[in-house]
C-alpha cells in the first residue's frame, strides 16, 4: 500500500480581493506568493488554479522529492496532503486516511517541516517540542528524554532552553525538524527546508535526512534545487502549472534529458530570425526560440558558441548573455517546462 | 499492517484540548504583567479619574461611583477577553503562522479555536479578579456595593468573557492584520463609550433613540448586569434580561467566530 496516494488533486483559489492593498487575504499557508498567474489554465477570471489534476503516489519508506519552480503547485501540494488546504477536487490519501474526512488520523500520522521556521516564539526551543509533543498526547515524562536526544542529534542541545528569537535562522529550522519528528510521525513532510540556509548547515541537514530516511521513514520534500532533489531522493515528480510533468528516479530522470549540452544565448532582438540558421550548424541537435532568447541543445558542447555569435551578428543583433548548462535534470526540466528553475 | 497504514495510538480530544490549555496558561503566566498592564490601564485610569478625584473635588456626587464600579469591570473584562485572542489570532495568522504547530495537532480545528476562546476567558476572569479590589480600595467605602451575589457575578462574568472572547475571535481572524489599529478606534472604542460602563442604562431616557441603539453592544448586558449584582441599589436591567441578551449575543460570536477562525486555518 502506498503511503500517499492522490487522484485528479486539483486546487483553484477563488479569486483575491481587489487589488487595494498588497499581500494576501487568505492565501495557502507557508505560500511564497501566488501560486500561479492568475487568469492561468482557463480559469474563470481572477482565479488562480495551483493544481489541476495532480496523480502522485509517494511508496512507503520512500524519500519522495517535489521538483519545480515557485509557483508550480509544490506547496499547495504540500498543504493539501498536511490537511491544512482544501482540495477543490479530487481525493488525497496519507495512510490510507482522507485529507479532508479523516483530517484527524492524516494529523496523527505526519511530522512538518514548514517552508519558514514558524516556531512557537513565546516558548523556549524544548518548550516548543514538549508541547508540540503533549499536542499529539505524549506526557512529558515519554517526550523529554525524546526531545533531548533530537535537540542533541540536531546539534542545538544548548539552545534547549533559549528563547527561539536567540536562534539563528539555520538553528530554528533544525528546531522546526526536531518538532516535526518529537511525536514519531511515519510520514514526514518538508517544504523548501533549506532556502536561505547557508551551505554547511544545508550539508549537515541533508545528512539529517539521509538518516531519517534511514530509519526508513516516508519522506517527502518539496526543492527547487536540482542537486537536492539529485543528491537525496528516491523518485523525483517535476510539478509545474499545477501539473506532473515526470515521475521518475533521478538516474532515468537524467538519462531522459534530451541530449547534448543547452547553449542559452540572449540576443538584443529577436531570436526567431536566426533560428534555421543556427540549426545548419554542425554539432546542434535543437534549436528554439523564446523572444529574445535562443535555446541550442548541442553534442560539441561550448563550440558552437562563437558559430552562434558570428551568425547574430551576421543578422545585426547583439549577443547579450550567454550561458551554458550539462545534460542533467536542469536541462530536462528546461525542455519540458520551457523555463529554468531559479 | 505495515508502518504507515497501522493506525497510531488515538489521542482524545480533552488531553489535546488541556495540553492547548496548559501553553496558554504558562504563555500568560509568563506576560502577566504587561497583560494586566495591556488591558487595565485604561479601565483603572478612568476609575482614578472619575472615581477617585473628582468625587473628591466635589465634582462627581458620591452615588456615582456605584454606577462607575460595575461599568468599569465590564470595561476590563471585555478589554482582556477581546484582546487575549484577538492579538493573537491577527499576529498568528497574519505574520509569524504561529500557530501552525497547534492547527496539527490531531483535533478537530474547531477545538482549537474553542480552547483559544476558553483562555481568552480566564484572561478576562482575571483582569476583573484584578481591577475589583483595587477599585475598592481606590474609591473607598462605596455604598450599596454588595458581594452577597457571587454566583450572579460569576456567572455574568462567564457570559459576559465568552461573549467578548468569541468576538476578539472573530475579530481576530477576520479583520486584515493591517486593519487592526481601526478595530480599536472603529469597534472597541464605541463598544465602551456606548456600552453603558460609565452611566446606568435607565439614564439613556434623556435620549431615547441612543437608549434602544445600544442595546446591540454586548457590553451594556455585561456592565447592567454587575450593577444587578454588585450595586442593587442603582438602577439595572433585570437579571433575567441580561442573561438571555448574553446567552444570544455570545453564541452568535462564537458562530462567526469558529467560522471566520475555520476560513483562516484552512485554505
Amino acid at each position: 500500500m502506498a503511503a500517499i496516494e492522490t487522484h485528479g488533486l486539483r486546487k483553484v483559489y477563488p479569486a483575491p480581493p481587489p487589488p487595494k492593498k498588497r499581500g494576501r487575504a487568505a492565501g495557502p499557508p507557508g505560500m511564497g506568493g501566488p501560486p500561479s498567474a492568475p487568469g492561468a489554465f482557463g480559469a474563470p477570471r481572477g482565479e488562480i488554479v495551483a493544481l489541476q489534476g495532480l496523480d502522485l503516489e509517494v511508496r512507503e519508506g520512500e524519500f519522495f522529492g517535489l521538483l519545480g519552480p515557485n509557483g508550480a503547485g509544490k506547496t499547495t501540494t504540500i498543504g493539501i496532503l498536511t490537511t491544512r488546504v482544501k482540495p477543490t477536487a479530487g481525493t488525497a490519501r496519507v495512510g490510507g486516511a482522507d485529507v479532508t474526512s479523516e483530517a484527524v488520523r492524516v494529523r496523527q500520522r505526519i511530522g512538518v517541516v514548514p517552508q519558514r521556521p514558524n516556531p512557537d516564539r513565546a516558548l523556549n526551543a524544548l518548550e516548543n517540542l514538549l508541547f508540540h509533543a503533549a499536542y499529539f498526547g505524549i506526557p512529558a515524562a515519554v517526550a523529554a528524554p525524546r526531545a533531548g536526544q533530537l535537540l542533541e542529534q540536531l546539534g542545538i542541545s544548548d539552545k534547549a532552553h533559549a528563547k527561539v528569537d536567540e536562534m539563528s535562522g539555520g538553528q530554528q529550522q533544525r528546531l522546526m525538524i526536531a518538532r516535526a519528528l518529537i511525536h514519531e510521525p511515519q510520514v514526514i513532510f518538508l517544504d523548501e527546508p533549506t532556502v536561505g540556509l547557508d551551505p554547511q548547515t544545508r550539508l549537515s541537514l541533508w545528512e539529517i535526512l539521509r538518516v531519517l530516511h534511514n530509519e526508513g521513514r516516508t519522506i517527502v520534500m518539496t526543492t527547487h534545487y536540482m542537486d537536492e532533489a539529485d543528491k537525496l531522493c528516491d523518485r523525483i515528480a517535476i510539478v509545474d502549472h499545477g501539473q506532473l510533468l515526470e515521475l521518475d528516479t533521478p538516474a532515468s530522470l537524467k538519462q531522459r534529458a534530451p541530449g547534448g549540452t543547452l547553449v542559452e544565448v540572449t540576443l538584443a532582438g529577436d531570436a526567431a530570425a536566426i533560428v534555421d540558421a543556427v540549426r545548419g550548424l554542425d554539432g546542434v541537435l535543437r534549436v528554439e526560440a523564446k523572444g529574445p532568447l535562443l535555446r541550442v541543445y548541442s553534442d560539441r558542447g561550448g563550440r558552437v558558441i562563437s558559430p552562434v555569435i558570428q551568425i547574430a551578428e551576421d543578422n545585426g543583433a547583439a549577443v547579450t548573455n550567454i550561458s551554458l548548462t550539462e545534460p542533467s535534470l536542469e536541462t530536462l526540466f528546461v525542455s519540458r517546462t520551457g523555463r529554468k528553475l531559479d | 499492517m505495515n508502518a504507515t497504514t497501522a493506525d497510531p495510538h488515538p489521542v482524545r480530544a480533552s488531553t489535546v484540548f488541556f495540553a492547548l490549555l496548559r501553553r496558554d496558561v504558562l504563555v500568560a503566566r509568563k506576560e502577566l504583567a504587561f497583560f494586566l498592564v495591556r488591558t487595565t490601564m485604561q479601565p483603572l485610569l478612568f476609575l482614578i479619574v472619575f472615581g477617585y478625584l473628582l468625587p473628591k473635588m466635589n465634582f462627581m456626587a458620591k452615588g456615582y461611583q456605584a454606577a462607575l464600579l460595575p461599568g468599569i469591570l465590564a470595561v476590563s473584562l471585555s478589554l482582556s477577553a477581546i484582546q487575549s485572542v484577538a492579538l493573537p489570532m491577527v499576529q498568528d495568522f497574519g505574520w509569524t503562522k504561529e500557530i501552525e504547530d497547534r492547527l496539527l495537532a490531531p483535533v478537530s480545528t474547531q477545538l482549537i479555536a474553542a480552547e483559544k476562546i476558553v483562555a481568552g476567558m480566564l484572561q478576562g476572569f482575571i483582569s476583573v479578579a484584578f481591577v475589583l479590589p483595587i477599585a475598592r480600595l481606590l474609591m473607598g467605602p462605596i455604598s450599596g456595593l454588595t458581594l452577597s451575589h457571587g454566583g450572579e457575578v460569576l456567572l455574568i462574568v462567564l457570559l459576559g468573557s465568552l461573549a467578548f472572547s468569541s468576538l476578539g475571535m472573530w475579530l481576530g481572524t477576520a479583520i486584515a492584520p493591517q486593519q487592526i489599529g481601526l478595530m480599536f478606534s472603529v469597534i472597541i472604542a464605541p463598544m465602551l463609550f456606548f456600552g453603558c460602563a460609565y452611566y446606568p442604562w435607565k439614564g439613556l431616557d434623556v435620549v431615547p433613540v441612543l437608549k434602544y441603539v445600544v442595546l446591540v453592544n454586548p457590553m451594556v448586558y455585561v456592565a447592567e448586569g454587575m450593577r444587578g449584582a454588585l450595586t442593587p441599589g442603582v438602577p439595572h436591567m433585570p437579571l433575567s434580561v441580561v442573561y438571555v441578551a448574553l446567552v444570544v449575543i455570545a453564541g452568535t460570536f462564537w458562530t462567526f467566530g469558529m467560522r471566520a477562525f475555520y476560513k483562516r486555518a484552512i485554505g
